[in-house]
């Protein structure tokens, strides 16, 4: 197989496959599996030619930039791809089992359709070297995500109204950015912009617009206020995608142009300033975490915080010291958060169809019969997220905080640690009310009959992501060597 | 040129502002299109700038109005179903039911 076209099944494979489910509701289940099982050895293509050759770049149609759209292979695209391979796989597997559970309805035919535009639209983001290209991308990933969103019916739809509206914003501020950006250097690849932007007042405030814009669609502090109820209300399936790739892509967005384009801008006062947000943003959601009384609203605020140990990235690697240690660690972070935030989202959907409701308070014990398996789930992701050894969590954790002790940055360490401890406080508080612990509490009432059973795919496809998460810290080192071969590109 | 400008920021803070202060569902969608259009008069007086007429900014000017047109029309559905969950009416007037959520 030529890497060409490797490259284009990527993007083309879930797009055909969303046009297929479309016209045949019926091979929607069929279309979605091949998706991911076809995808999985075409992604393994491209990371060992990723492996041999280190980064490279591919023209659509042959026309080459600035006229043409580029495509860009590197590390941090490979490892997003894969990323969103597979917790999109685990996810379809997930929501799959679950159907049986449900009535059919006529909104369920278009779920399927839905979710490939969102899996080929994320895949083509991670590829794609071109802002106005990403723009579209931006858009047509935030229009099947929202219509996902909506799929659940009930409060659901107000939560994907607010997220619309912010995303849109967000787009729009983006494509101002772009416009000024083109309007002064006459390019919109990242590469070719790379060469050309200079330190000026129009990329300065472009860079803020893109910022701003992406900040929102990232949900990343103080703009995350559409988040917890999107991700909290959305099935399971949707929530575990939105949380662990779609928001991340945001987030990937920014480590491109910031280390590409505005590299030039970015030490001093924009990079604190990111670390800042990053920092309030691991406080402020790992806080509200902790207040949350329903188990899908935890992890939803944990996204918020989990991702602010990301924009650490910024001042870490402009600290000077480490600053390959530094991107490693927000790479492993991207992927062990993504792999756990999953597997949360899908255990906490078992639990809310076997309890009736994800109200802390209301779900039973492991051992109440059928539970065992998302809890396992649960307490192998909830290791991962807070960082215990030898998770993806803990690697990615310890490599910021390496490049934050060498760089002598105490305030970013102390964030680190201290966001450590309150991961750990919401975490608990996952575990401590449904194992009824600390049972002085009057409040706590025990979980009222037996649980309702459900198909085993469900709890299995959370315990493969927590397995993975785990795992992916036990080849931290080949990670770490495949990610300095992969390269970044531009 | 300068009066272009001057009318793309004057569209943005029109926009910025019905979507931050207008309750409503149908007022926020339309500051939103006001907001896309801002963008595009200031690419199109970007490419009106440049020495040779550049078409590329045309280009990504048509491109993103296929685009506002998609995502308003699923904002509009989107708002049915929302006044339709109220029990509100879902077309004619839109006054006090079509509130923000």
């Amino acid at each position: 197989m030529s890497i060409a076209l490797a490259t284009a099944m990527v993007v083309g494979l879930p797009l055909m496959a969303a046009a297929v489910a479309f016209a045949h509701p019926r091979r929607g289940r069929m279309a979605t599996l091949g998706t991911g099982l076809l995808l999985l050895p075409v992604l393994a293509v491209l990371v060992l030619e990723n492996l041999r050759t280190g980064p490279w770049r591919q023209d659509l149609g042959g026309w080459a930039a600035p006229l043409g759209i580029g495509w860009q292979i590197d590390a941090l695209a490979l490892t997003l791809l894969v990323l969103t391979t597979v917790v999109a796989l685990a996810a379809a597997i997930y929501r799959l089992a679950e159907r049986r559970l449900v009535p059919d309805s006529r909104q369920r035919r278009y779920f399927w359709p839905l979710w490939l535009f969102l899996w080929g639209g994320l895949n083509a983001l991670f590829l794609s070297a071109d802002l106005f290209n990403l723009y579209v991308i931006l858009e047509m990933v935030a229009l099947a995500a929202v219509a996902l969103i909506a799929a659940a019916g009930g409060p659901a739809l107000a939560a994907a109204w607010r997220y619309f509206l912010a995303t849109l914003l967000g787009s729009t501020l983006y494509l101002l950015g772009v416009a000024l950006l083109y309007g002064q250097y006459g390019a919109l690849d990242i590469a070719l912009l790379t060469g050309r932007a200079a330190e000026e007042p129009v990329t300065l405030a472009a860079a803020v617009m893109i910022t701003l814009g992406l900040l929102l669609k990232g949900a990343i502090f103080p703009l995350h206020f559409w988040l917890p109820s999107a991700h909290g209300r959305a099935h399971a399936a949707v929530s575990a995608v939105l949380s662990a790739v779609v928001v991340t892509a945001a987030f990937y967005l920014l480590v491109r142009l910031w280390f590409g384009p505005f590299a030039g801008m970015l030490p001093g006062l924009p990079a604190q300033l990111l670390g800042l947000l990053g920092a309030a943003a691991v406080i402020w959601g790992g806080v509200l975490a902790m207040l949350q009384r329903h188990l899908k609203m935890v992890i939803a605020y944990s996204t918020v915080s989990q991702l602010g140990f990301g924009l650490l990235v910024f001042p870490l690697a402009t600290a000077g010291a480490l600053p390959d240690q530094a991107h490693a660690g927000m790479l492993m972070l991207l992927l062990a958060h993504g792999l756990a935030k999953g597997s949360l989202f899908l255990a906490a959907g078992c639990l809310a169809w076997q309890w009736g409701s994800d109200h802390l308070r209301r779900i039973g014990p492991p051992m109440a019969g059928g539970s065992l398996l998302a809890w396992i789930a649960i307490a192998l992701a909830a290791a991962s997220l807070v960082g215990l050894p030898p998770s993806g969590g803990f690697v990615a954790k310890w490599w910021l905080l390496e490049s934050a002790l060498a760089a002598r940055a105490w305030p970013w360490a102390a964030v680190i640690v201290l966001g450590t401890f309150i991961t750990a406080g919401y975490l608990w508080r996952i575990l401590r009310d449904p194992l009824r612990l600390g049972s002085d509490d009057a409040a706590v009432v025990p979980a009222q009959g037996q649980p309702l059973p459900i198909p085993l795919a469900m709890p299995r496809a959370a315990l493969l992501l927590a397995l993975a998460a785990i795992g992916s810290g036990l080849f931290a080192t080949a990670l770490r060597s495949a990610f300095a071969a992969g390269g970044l590109a531009g | 040129m300068t009066l272009y400008l001057l009318l793309a920021i004057a569209l943005l803070i029109i926009g910025l502002h019905g979507l931050f202060v207008r309750a409503q569902l149908m007022r926020k969608i339309l500051a939103l299109n006001v907001l896309t259009t801002a963008v595009f008069l200031l690419l199109v007086a970007l490419a009106h700038a440049a020495e040779v007429l550049d078409p590329v900014p045309h280009a990504m000017v048509l491109t993103g109005i296929v685009v506002t047109v998609s995502t308003t029309a699923v904002a509009l559905g989107l708002m049915v179903r929302l006044l339709e969950q109220r029990g509100g009416p879902a077309n004619g007037h839109h006054g006090r039911d079509s509130r923000d959520p």
